[in-house]
Formats: structure tokens, C-alpha cells, sequence
């Protein structure tokens, strides 16, 4: 007997199928499915910066030269700041700061060309208002990229002979230093533990409060059956998510694809099981539907914010991150940006996929065994 | 009185059967055993454990002591076996509302085993017999009280069991519906059908063979309604009701 007539021939063929009814039927389920990711996508894509452009700056140009000029435009072609406006005094570039009209400015002294004209080291400050230092920071490597570059082709070097200077950032795999790169990859995996943990918690808690339940646990379908035939569907939908955030991050990001990505489907697998898993165990501990909703969401919180999908694990404190250790996420995310941003393959990737096998067989052992055929 | 007459022929037998839900007794020591085609009623105020009691004998919630027999089998140690031999009709309405009359048949019908043509000619005579025709494409969730429990009736017979059971079936039904609905539970008990039901109608509990009185988690009277009647000395079940309610009230002031 081939697999597919043993399926048929058991009680999760029907159970499927009425799952495959309801979720065609629930609006709402289908919206969360088709329309969730999209509008995460547009959401993070767009709206999350975590680098940081158009500073706005003032400009406090006292040398008042064709030179002075060149440089403020090399730096604000660096696009890290935009020139907001003139100022002239210190006095009025302590208050734009100060206002938060600006939160960078430069000063240009006023015998800047004069030392260029003579070959003496030109200096020219930057000042940065460092309270956030996320922004400053990208700002302060922004303006000694640009003065850099700027130096270089003030003081050209002598013909024949290699610049003085030639300091170049080059930074890997996302070259414009592009958020949505960095985020879309990741997003797969927060769409995909939102779907999976948190509907698949929902829809077995549900069918507990509607008495459903009770009258299908009373007739001699088994316990696999009924947990296989609830996880199944949401496993189809987790794969059409993590389809639909690759091709819409490919058409209105150009998110790379740079590995295989049937190695990333097959990778996937044991991210979606952990989830699945993850959900079945929440619907074991609660009695409701908000309290499902809101054990979820417990999880789903550090899932996102310790995993490494918005900030870098390793600028967390060592407690966040041994947090961030225990998440699935945290290994399925090195996988997907892995996979995606870096092409690598399965050498790189097998310590975290055997981390994130070993997590799934051990929530699924505490989820079945969890399971009950019975009511309260 | 109360000591069952164990018999191969009873189709229920339920021995010491108690349930506790932390420090509270819902089921205490109940004991009693229903022959091959007989409509057995368990009636009692509310809380009075015939809920947990019917629970316990569908395999759908563990006895914390005790034992019974369902159709043959110990609800204990063989539940699967029990679950395949018997009908449960919930007090709950327990069909999924989003699916039609005929998706709901078919499902139930599935996992009881049912396939092919014996599934269809089953929905067949499941269609005729409780007049589903013209619902068969409608959802559960749109049907009055009297269809939805028809259905569910239906989903719970697909499979002809040897046990039924019905908790508060005509809550919430009109008197013709439930007039029908007896009709259709006498027809069953008289191909074989052994039938226990909960109910808080007088009328229905007349109706049935025998009677099984619970209050607070015991089992104060078992027989016919006439012998019932006698034991408390009151003229109908309904006074021998209310008294029971005075009493339990009594107990919790």
C-alpha cells in the first residue's frame, strides 16, 4: 500500500480535508494568510531603518572657497547627511543642534583652502549630536568616509604615483548598507512563527470552546490524526507565506537570492515543526482563545526582538543573549540570511540546523504528550 | 436496590463510578446498569454530576474511581473500543457551523470508519429517515435549534451504534420538534438502540423505561417512574423533583 492510500485510508484524510473546508470557508483566517504578509513586508520593509540617511546638518562655512564647497557637497552626496542650512557663528550651530533642527554640523575653518593651496593638512569638523548613538554613529563613518574621499581628490597625488590615502569601507554582502535586505530575510521567520504558533494555538483552543471538540474526541479517530490533521494545513500555509515574502521581497526590495533555495525550503521544515509544536503545547496549557493570544504573544516578543531579527545578537547583554539561545528563531534566522544573503550552503548552515532539530523533537515530545483525548 | 445485577447482556454497567475535581465529589460511588434496548433517563438539578457521569461512560473523561462497561468494554482500559460502539450527542451543540448539513454527515460518517458506497447508502438512509433533504446544502450555523439537533442526531447515529447518548438533546427545541425527536429515540430503542439521556423535561422523563435519580454526586434512586414515585411517596416525578431541589438547596445553606 503506497503512503498516499495508507493517509487515505486512515481518519486524517477526513480530518484534513474539514480543516482544508474551514480555512477556505474563515475569511479571516484567509486574510491573515494571504494578506499578513504582505503588509508586514510593505511595513518592515519601508518603515524599519535601522541605518540612519539624511541627517539633517548645518553647515558653518568660514573659508567660504570653491574647496570648502566641494567638500560639503562630497558629504552630502554621501546621502548620510542632508544641508539644512547655513549658519554663522557657533552660537546659532549650538542652537540648531540644540533645537533638534540639526543633528549633525560641519565646520569648515576659514584657512581651510588656503592650507590645501599649500599642501598643509586641511582640517574640517564634523559634529555630531551623539544622543542617539545609532544615528551618530552611521554619521561619524559617513563624514570620515566622505573627508576621506574628499581629501583624496582635493590634494591629487602626483602623476604616476599612488594616492597618499586610499581608505576604502566595503561593507559585505549588503553593499548600500540597506535595511530591507537585512529585515525581509528575517521576516520570514517572525510571518512564519506568528502563523504557525499563534493560529495553530488558536484554532485547536477554539475548537475547545465551541464544544466541537468533545464530539470529535468521542469518536475513534486517534490522537495522531487529530494533531496531524490541525498542523498539516498550517504547514501548506506556512510555505505559501514564505513564498510570497520571497517573491514580493525580490520585487519591491530586491532582496537577493544568492543560495539554494531548496536547501531553504528544506531547512524551513524544521523551524515550521518547532512552531507547530510551540503552538500545540500552548493549546495544551490554556482554556481560551485571549489566553492562547496572549501566551503567544509572551513568546512572539523576545522571538522577535532577542532572535537577532531587528537588532544584532551580539549587541545585546550576554543574559539577552543566552535568552536569544533558546529561541528557534535565533538558528533560523543565520539560516535564511545565510541561505539568501550569503549563498552559503549546508556546510556553513549544519550546526544550527542539528540545534534547530534537536528544539523540535523535544517541544514536540512535551506537546503530544501534553495532548489529551479528553475534556475538562 | 442500588447493587447492579451484572448481566453479559447489559449494554451499561457502571461499578463505584466516582469523579473528583480537586476537593470537589461531582460523581460519588454511583452505581447502576442499563440492559440491551432499554431508554434509561438520568435526570437531577444542575451540578448534580449526570453530566460528568455520561462523560465518563463515553471515554471523555477519566473516572477517578471506579469502573464501567460500555457495549462490552472497560471504559478504562479499553476507550478506543468503547468510542467505536457508541453515539454521543453533547449538551454543547457540537457540529462545526461553518461546514453544510451534508460536509458535517460525511465527516462523522468518515471517522467512523464509513467509506464508498456503504458511506453514501448510509447518508442515504440518514437523509430520509430524519428528513434532512432540503438542509443537506446548508451550514450548521444558520439552522434553528430543532434542525442543528436533528443533525446532530444524525452524525451521532452514522454509524448505528449500540449505545447512545443523549445530554439535554431537547434543550432549546420547540414541543413539535421534540415530539418528533422522541419518536425518532423509541424507533431507535426498539431496533436494538440502548439509549441514556439527561433531561430536565418532566414529560420526557416520564417517557423513559427506567430512571436514574442524582443529587450532589449520588445516585438516590433508580427504577421505574412508578417505583420512583413510591419510594419518595409523592405523585409524579415532578414533585419527586422539586423535592430534591428543596433538599440539595437545604444542604448548601
Amino acid at each position: 500500500m503506497s503512503f498516499v492510500e495508507t493517509i487515505r485510508g486512515s481518519l486524517l484524510w477526513p480530518m484534513l480535508r474539514k480543516e482544508f473546508i474551514q480555512m477556505r470557508r474563515d475569511r479571516l483566517t484567509f486574510a491573515m494568510v494571504v494578506g499578513i504578509p504582505i503588509l508586514e513586508l510593505v511595513l518592515f520593509g519601508y518603515a524599519v531603518r535601522t541605518e540612519v540617511k539624511n541627517l539633517p546638518t548645518v553647515v558653518l562655512d568660514e573659508s567660504r572657497s570653491s574647496e570648502s564647497r566641494g567638500l560639503i557637497t562630497t558629504l552630502e552626496q554621501t546621502q548620510y547627511m542632508r544641508i539644512v542650512g547655513a549658519v554663522g557663528s557657533r552660537e546659532e550651530l549650538r542652537s540648531a543642534i540644540e533645537s533638534g533642527r540639526a543633528l549633525a554640523a560641519i565646520v569648515i575653518p576659514p584657512q581651510f583652502h588656503i592650507d590645501i593651496k599649500r599642501g598643509r593638512t586641511a582640517q574640517a569638523q564634523v559634529i555630531v549630536d551623539a544622543a542617539d548613538p545609532l544615528a551618530s554613529g552611521a554619521a561619524i563613518s559617513g563624514a570620515a568616509l566622505a573627508a576621506t574621499i574628499s581629501a583624496a581628490r582635493l590634494a591629487p597625488p602626483p602623476a604616476g604615483r599612488a594616492p597618499p590615502l586610499d581608505v576604502r569601507v566595503r561593507p559585505l554582502y549588503n553593499p548600500a548598507l540597506r535595511s530591507a535586505v537585512y529585515i525581509v530575510p528575517g521576516l520570514i521567520a517572525v510571518l512564519l512563527s506568528i502563523t504557525l504558533l499563534l493560529v495553530t494555538g488558536i484554532s485547536i483552543v477554539r475548537e475547545r470552546e465551541l464544544g466541537t471538540f468533545e464530539q470529535l474526541v468521542v469518536t475513534p479517530i486517534s490522537k495522531t490524526s487529530i494533531i496531524l490533521g490541525k498542523l498539516i494545513p498550517f504547514v501548506v500555509v506556512g510555505y505559501i507565506q514564505m513564498t510570497s515574502v520571497l517573491i514580493f521581497g525580490k520585487l519591491l526590495f530586491n532582496v537577493p537570492i544568492r543560495g539554494s533555495l531548496m536547501l531553504l525550503y528544506v531547512l524551513t521544515m524544521g523551524y515550521i515543526v518547532a512552531n507547530l509544536a510551540i503552538g500545540l503545547l500552548i493549546s495544551a496549557l490554556v482554556r481560551t482563545q485571549i489566553q492562547a493570544m496572549q501566551l503567544s504573544v509572551f513568546f512572539l516578543l523576545p522571538n522577535m526582538l532577542l532572535s537577532g531579527f531587528m537588532f544584532p545578537r551580539e549587541a545585546m547583554p550576554v543574559i539577552a543573549q543566552w535568552l536569544g539561545l533558546t529561541l528557534p528563531a535565533t538558528y533560523y534566522l543565520r539560516i535564511l540570511r545565510g541561505i539568501l544573503l550569503k549563498g552559503v550552503g549546508f556546510e556553513y548552515l549544519w550546526k544550527d540546523t542539528l540545534v534547530l532539530a534537536s528544539m523540535s523533537l523535544l517541544f514536540i515530545f512535551f506537546s503530544v504528550t501534553r495532548f489529551r483525548k479528553t475534556v475538562q | 436496590m442500588l447493587t447492579p445485577t451484572t448481566n453479559v447482556d447489559d449494554a451499561v454497567v457502571a461499578e463505584d463510578l466516582s469523579r473528583r475535581f480537586g476537593q470537589l465529589v461531582a460523581v460519588d460511588h454511583v452505581a447502576f446498569s442499563i440492559p440491551r434496548g432499554q431508554v434509561f433517563g438520568v435526570l437531577g438539578p444542575n451540578g448534580s454530576g449526570k453530566t460528568t457521569t455520561i462523560r465518563m461512560l463515553c471515554g471523555l473523561l477519566e473516572p477517578s474511581g471506579g469502573t464501567a462497561r460500555v457495549a462490552g468494554f472497560d471504559v478504562r482500559t479499553d476507550p478506543e473500543e468503547v468510542r467505536r460502539r457508541i453515539g454521543y450527542m453533547s449538551q454543547q451543540f457540537g457540529l462545526y457551523d461553518d461546514l453544510t448539513v451534508g460536509e458535517n454527515l460525511d465527516f462523522y460518517s468518515s471517522l467512523y470508519g464509513l467509506g464508498g458506497a456503504q458511506k453514501a447508502e448510509r447518508a442515504r438512509e440518514l437523509v430520509d429517515y430524519l428528513d434532512l433533504e432540503e438542509r443537506i446544502n446548508q451550514l450548521v450555523g444558520t439552522l434553528s435549534g430543532g434542525w442543528k439537533q436533528r443533525v446532530a442526531l444524525a452524525c451521532a447515529i452514522a454509524h448505528k451504534p449500540t449505545v447512545l447518548f443523549l445530554d439535554e438533546p431537547t434543550a432549546g427545541v420547540d414541543p413539535a420538534a421534540r415530539r418528533r425527536f422522541w419518536e425518532i429515540i423509541y424507533s431507535l430503542a426498539k431496533s436494538g438502540t440502548t439509549i441514556i439521556v439527561t433531561t430536565h423535561y418532566m414529560d420526557e422523563a416520564t417517557r423513559c423505561q427506567r430512571l436514574a435519580f442524582l443529587s450532589r454526586g449520588h445516585l438516590i434512586a433508580l427504577g421505574t417512574s412508578d417505583e420512583v414515585t413510591h419510594q419518595f411517596g409523592k405523585p409524579t416525578i415532578e414533585d419527586v423533583f422539586i423535592e430534591l431541589q428543596r433538599r440539595d438547596e437545604g444542604a448548601q445553606v
